[in-house]
């Protein structure tokens, strides 16, 4: 590879997008980043050069040819309507975006590196999943709507384009949920909430990826040139129930059959949006293994799934936490004990005798 | 139904209270000592003002009658009746503060310090540390689970705390060959199912961590994880779905795993037929077994069959509510909640000599014979074993 390469990002008008094709032009391996969107950028671009075009019709096929791009990350496929209008404009984008953009990529003779960013919704959430989900596993449901739909189809896209073009590294990203504290998402404004409602009687586990290690793990796919599909995701896991407690935040278990309208209500009134997809994971929650992030791709989070949502916790307006003001008030007159956890308590011991 | 007579409420309702008429024996007994506010309790109470001059003989009377409860209240009644029937009396005598403000600190402080040691023991204030520091943990969210969802620290705490008891002194649970369970390393347990609701799991979970300190991964049906309140306690305590993809990744991380491969048939079959194995699924844990190389250590359990004998099914009804059984049992919907108590029946718990799996070549979990013939081999070892078990045993509750 070495010097000369240039990079086009799409989706750069949305921050995550924006951020990459920055600091991928601050990289020295890398002569040009050309970033492309529908809309023009809100933030600065530095030193990418911007072309307004949309990816779903063939226009971005002679962006590319003119630019002479060898490297595409496609990060364009979005998991909420938001600013895009009504689901059906979502989907174009995602969906008809992709196939246009693969298209122009199949044609275009010095592309050397694709790199997808999809996510782990592809694996869908429900009962029957297993406790974690390798690359090569399939959802239990398949999904029927929104966006965990067009992330299946894209990547159905992306594995067709990977047997026409051998000669291309493909490099398919599954991302577990980003987190951090400039995060727009759907499970960042769950939890932005002033109430966190939860699915009564369930309590997911959840995997996130902090904002710059999704960063970190883009650039890596570009630089390092390793092909496959990988699942990316901090280190550990997080109960719904333990996040909610380490936020601080005050929560409400809510029945599951009224979940569902009420994640409509929070739409309609624009605080957020429980969609089905969404619903499905904070009732039965998802656990992906990195196992081949580590040892095929050889990248390495900063941020472990805790630390990362500590962080994000932190851009939160403080929680009450009266409980553990009065207990810590209460530790703080007793001795100070050493060991963090004791072996057995003795309360219970007492049923011994 | 044509003559039905129109009550208007709280005015002419016969029995029970607020009639509107005569307050109730409850709020009479509530109501300020006044003789006077309404004309309460004119007619029915010929005895009461008789005894209200000497209380005594009234006590004596056998009769549980109510106006008894209230005879001593015309008796002060007239020393301070006040203006109003709504303000109770205030009775100040020669102390001017409240009841908790009587009570020395240096008093409080000594109980508390009794209540502790008699709760904690001698060490009771590092004991409380320990305590409070623990509810922080919990309350802060600072304890970490694994990647099934496994909360070490409640399930030893609090799911086994609360479960031992059961075991040890409702069922009396014995346990023989425990030997047999590999102190380290992945091991998959075998065991029978029975009981109408699956106790025998919780039970061996218990008794397998207090005898050997390793905690059992129960593989359960989907159904569990279907349940609110149900799912997420498993998870917490340890279990996962019984799929070959978790099993196998639970056995290579060296963890001692649980599989009751008769699944609903077991546990949902009907009283007459009990400690008689069912298929044992589709052989699925032998092949995990085979492909991980770890040793099948086959349990046997006698005593769980009779806790809900299961003499009924309401097959439309399940069939509605999407469940396997809906279970009658002598005494379950007869006896309403209580009928959900156990019966206390003795139990055995043998753990059986290991089956080694790692002697086996690469694709004999491929080959469906040798999975068949392993599969055959377990299960007839556990119904050889109950056979023995149940010779032994005395009587079921002994």
């Amino acid at each position: 590879m070495g010097a000369g390469r240039t990079v086009l990002v799409t989706g750069v008008s949305r921050d995550l997008g924006r951020t990459l094709a920055r600091t991928l032009a601050t990289d020295p391996g890398i002569d040009r980043v050309v970033g492309v969107d529908v809309v023009p950028p809100r933030g600065d671009l530095g030193d990418v050069t911007f072309v307004r075009a949309d990816i779903r019709n063939p226009v971005i096929a002679k962006v590319i040819a003119k630019e002479d791009v060898d490297t595409v990350v496609h990060m364009s496929v979005i998991a909420t309507p938001g600013s895009a209008g009504a689901r059906g404009t979502m989907k174009e984008l995602n969906v008809i975006g992709t196939m246009q953009l693969l298209a122009a990529c199949q044609k275009a003779e010095g592309l050397r590196t694709l790199v997808v960013k999809s996510s782990t919704t592809a694996y869908g959430a429900s009962s029957r999943d297993p406790a974690m989900f390798t690359e090569d596993m399939e959802p239990r449901r398949p999904a029927r709507t929104g966006y965990a739909k067009d992330v299946v189809e894209v990547e159905q896209y992306v594995r067709g384009f990977a047997r026409r073009r051998p000669d291309v590294t493909t490099t398919l990203l599954r991302c577990a949920n980003v987190i951090g504290p400039r995060v727009v998402s759907p499970l960042a404004s769950y939890f932005r909430l002033p109430v966190i409602p939860t699915v009564l009687g369930f309590d997911p586990r959840l995997q996130f990826l902090h904002e710059t290690d999704l960063n970190r793990v883009l650039r890596h796919a570009v630089r390092e040139d390793v092909g496959g599909t990988f699942n990316v995701a901090g280190d550990g896991l997080l109960m719904l129930s333990q996040a909610l407690r380490r936020s601080g935040r005050p929560n409400l278990a809510v029945p599951a059959m009224a979940f569902g309208g009420l994640g409509s209500v929070l739409k309609s009134v624009r605080r957020a949006d429980l969609s089905p997809e969404l619903v499905a994971f904070l009732t039965y929650g998802r656990g992906v293994d990195t196992t081949r992030m580590r040892s095929e791709l050889g990248f390495e989070p900063h941020y472990t799934t805790a630390s990362a949502f500590a962080e994000f916790a932190a851009s939160l307006p403080p929680g009450s936490r009266r409980t553990d003001r009065v207990l810590g008030a209460l530790a703080e007159r007793l001795p100070a004990v050493d060991d963090d956890r004791p072996a057995q308590l003795t309360l219970a011991g007492g049923t011994d005798g | 139904m044509a003559d039905a007579e129109i009550i208007p409420i709280g005015t002419r309702g016969q029995p029970g209270r607020g009639t509107g008429k005569r307050p109730s024996a409850a709020a009479r007994g509530l109501a300020p000592k006044s003789g006077t506010p309404r004309k309460a309790t004119p007619a029915k109470k010929p005895a009461e003002p008789a005894s209200a001059k000497e209380a005594a003989p009234v006590e004596e009377r056998p009769a549980a009658e109510t106006p008894v409860i209230e005879t001593p209240a015309p008796r002060d009644a007239p020393s301070d009746v006040p203006a109003s029937p709504l303000v109770a009396p205030a009775r100040t005598e020669e102390r001017g503060t409240s009841p908790l403000a009587g009570i020395p600190v240096g008093d409080w402080l000594a109980a508390f310090q009794g209540a502790s040691k008699e709760l904690f023991g001698d060490q009771w204030e590092p004991q409380l540390a320990r305590f409070l520091a623990f509810l922080r943990r919990r309350v802060t969210g600072d304890y970490t689970v694994d990647e099934y969802g496994f909360d070490a620290e409640v399930t030893e705490r609090f799911f086994m705390a609360a479960l031992r008891p059961v075991a040890q002194k409702w069922f009396r649970i014995e346990v023989r060959g425990v030997e047999n369970i590999p102190t380290e390393g992945g091991a998959l347990v075998v065991s029978n199912h029975s009981g109408t609701v699956p106790v025998d799991g919780l039970m061996t979970m218990v008794s397998i961590h207090d005898h050997t300190g390793r905690f059992l991964r129960p593989l359960g049906a989907d159904l569990v994880f279907r349940l609110p309140v149900v799912g997420s306690v498993a998870r917490k305590g340890g279990a996962t779905l019984a799929c070959s993809e978790d099993a196998e990744r639970m056995l290579r991380g060296g963890e001692l795993v649980g599989v009751w491969p008769e699944g609903f048939k077991g546990i949902g079959k009907p009283f007459s037929e009990r400690y008689k194995l069912q298929r044992f699924g589709r052989g699925g844990f032998v092949s995990a077994a085979l492909r991980t190389g770890v040793p099948i250590v086959p349990l046997s359990v006698v005593g769980a069959e009779e806790i809900y004998p299961l003499v009924g099914n309401i097959p439309s009804l399940a069939r509605l509510l999407g469940v396997p059984y809906i279970p009658i049992t002598p005494l379950f919907p007869l006896l309403g909640p209580l009928g959900l108590v156990p019966l206390p029946s003795k139990w055995l718990l043998e753990f059986g000599e290991p089956i080694r799996t790692d002697e086996y070549d690469d694709g004999a979990a491929e080959d469906p014979m040798l999975v068949f013939n392993v599969t055959d081999q377990v299960r007839e070892t556990i119904q050889q074993t109950l056979y023995s078990l149940l010779m032994q045993r005395e009587s079921v509750f002994r």
